[in-house]
């Protein structure tokens, strides 16, 4: 069975965001970029299905500028078997990255299309639900674990409070969150022969955003608090404050 | 002309109290861009009868699409009926709740209405007659402010951040049989309910989140009692750490790869702080931490820290809030 699993280059989780001249943007400088953490989880995912079936082609996808070549690299090493490198401009509008990547699948064999639930970055939880829409096929977002059955996969699906359990009709998009699906690390090996793994690149044309991002802020900076006391003697002064200062109890 | 739809999402046929705050979101925008709020429920036959109430909260009417395939929540039935209803509308825009469901859906049916949609907006705002949608980004390290070049727009509303207003409107319910579009390559066979969690820790009014200073799985009954003592409505969540090591489900962290939560109170113990968990807590509206080293970069995002031992601290602390409790 081939996979097709979609990836976006980010800010490390960790990093301090600071904004640029201009509020437009970040400011990139000293910040350290990844693939996604959630789209290391849909890889892993892919790879499992991969390694159990004993056939078929993992594919990585991305839309992004030269430097996301870095991140497919990274995933070929890690075990992907080909990447393919839409070059053109991303944006915060969802639907255009959706449909840019929708026109490159519709002309791939791929019976499961995954994508991480969220890019690190922008938070929207959009694009995969888009091009499963777009492309008329099942989806299940937000998904912890699935099986892989004939013709059939099962996905757990995080939901408030528990679990759904859904049954989608290949080929499917499913958006993966964290859970079952720990990443493997690139061996020595895996990082040598990535660098003969093909890697396509093309140039695309992403319709004209209906979003624009007119600035971006820091978040208001919280009012400085105070330390209470020490040990458990600080406990009944801190129920005080909750109870008469915050209204909080 | 400024007519603004919001979606009302149901469970078993009642109405989620989360949308009567996407409601009355819509409803005070709607007035300021000289329209009104409409809500639009989806359900088996009667559910528009549950729906009524929401005119309290600004729904001028209440459109409410029966039928047996919709009782239970189908991604293509569900987004096939509301983008159907925006179009036939003409409305400025379509809000959902950015809930497990709202954030399933509303892409969806933005793809279908070739809209542009924000996601998890945090404040709404009218400026010149138009929409400015603010929505934190990089896990709220950042906020973007977006404006919308065509509409309609699609909104998905991050719960609690816009707080549920009595607005009086006249509710009036129209219920209609929609088509119907019918998905037979997917479908839900079960839910599974969490073990114990009565709230999800994204829907939780106080949260109670332990790190690696409880030093073991073993150690969260102190977090359970605490929690319990603070009644109905409160969650445990748990720092990446803890989760990472397995003493925790995924479904409870707190922060960049977990959920972003906004509490009115919330407790951090033996959490130290890392940049991707204040990320995920940080417009939660009281803090309260708890940590044994003074320079935890926790106590520089709390209201009111304790320098000390969870261990020690943690029993007096759920004591003191039961008697109060208690008290009334």
């Amino acid at each position: 069975m081939n996979i097709v699993v979609c990836v976006k280059r980010v800010p490390d989780t960790e990093t301090r965001i600071r904004l640029a001249e201009g509020d437009s943007d970040i400011d990139p400088g000293g910040v350290k970029y990844v693939m996604s953490p959630y789209d290391e989880f849909a890889l892993e995912a892919a790879l499992r299905v991969k390694d159990d079936q004993g056939e078929g082609e993992v594919t990585l996808l991305t839309l992004g500028s030269d430097n996301a070549k870095e991140t497919l690299r990274a995933g070929l090493a890690v075990g992907a078997d080909a990447a393919v490198l839409l070059r053109g401009t991303v944006t915060m509008d969802g639907l255009a990255t959706a449909k840019t990547l929708a026109a490159e699948l519709e002309a791939r064999d791929a019976a499961l299309i995954l994508f991480g639930v969220k890019a690190a970055d922008d938070d929207q939880q959009q694009v995969g639900p888009m091009v499963a829409t777009l492309m008329g096929r099942p989806c299940v977002t937000n998904v912890a674990s699935f099986e892989v059955g004939d013709g059939v996969v099962t996905c757990q699906r995080e939901v408030e409070g528990g679990a759904e359990v859904v049954e989608l009709c290949l080929p499917a998009v499913i958006s993966i969150t964290k859970g079952a699906f720990q990443p493997r690390y690139a061996s020595l090996k895996g990082i040598m022969a990535a660098k003969k793994k093909p890697l396509e690149q093309k140039d695309v044309q992403v319709p004209d955003s209906q979003l624009t991002v007119e600035r971006l802020e820091y978040p208001p900076a919280r009012v400085e608090g105070r330390i209470v006391g020490e040990g458990a003697d600080a406990v009944p002064e801190l129920v005080r404050l909750l109870r008469e200062e915050a209204n909080a109890l | 002309m400024g007519d603004i739809l919001a979606f009302a999402e149901q469970k078993d046929g009642q109405v989620r109290a989360v949308a009567r705050e996407v409601i009355s979101a819509a409803a005070t925008r709607a007035a300021e861009m000289g329209g009104s709020a409409h809500a639009l429920i989806l359900g088996g036959t009667g559910v528009g009868g549950a729906a009524g109430s929401l005119g309290d909260y600004g729904a001028a009417t209440v459109r409410a699409a029966e039928d047996e395939a919709l009782a239970e929540y189908s991604p293509t039935a569900y987004s096939g009926v509301i983008a159907e209803a925006v179009r036939a509308g003409g409305y400025q825009a379509v809000l959902f709740p950015a809930t497990a469901q709202g954030k399933d859906l509303a892409p969806r049916v933005a793809a279908l209405l070739d809209a542009p949609m924000a996601s998890d907006v945090t404040r709404l705002e009218v400026d010149a007659g138009e929409l400015v949608a603010v929505r934190p980004v990089y896990a709220g390290k950042a906020l973007a402010l977006i404006r919308f070049e065509s509409t309609p727009s699609v909104l998905s509303l991050r719960p609690n951040s816009f707080g549920v207003h009595e607005i009086a409107a006249a509710g009036t319910v129209e219920v209609f049989s929609p088509t119907v579009s019918a998905d037979d390559a997917m479908r839900t066979v079960e839910f599974q309910a969490a073990g114990g969690a009565s709230v999800d820790v994204s829907e939780a009014s106080v949260i109670v989140s332990g790190g690696r200073g409880l030093k073991g799985a073993e150690h969260w009954n102190l977090l359970e009692d605490l929690r319990d003592a603070l009644g109905p409505g409160t969650a445990l969540g748990a720092s990446r750490a803890v989760v990472d090591a397995g003493w925790r489900p995924h479904s409870e962290q707190v922060g960049q790869t977990g959920k972003t939560v906004a509490p009115g109170l919330y407790f951090a113990v033996g959490i130290s702080g890392a940049i991707q968990h204040l990320a995920g807590m940080r417009t939660s509206q009281t803090i309260v931490a708890v940590n044994k080293d003074a320079d935890a970069p926790i106590f520089g995002v709390a209201d009111y820290g304790i320098v000390g031992d969870a261990f020690d601290v943690l029993p007096r602390l759920s004591e003191a809030i039961a008697a109060l409790r208690a008290e009334g």
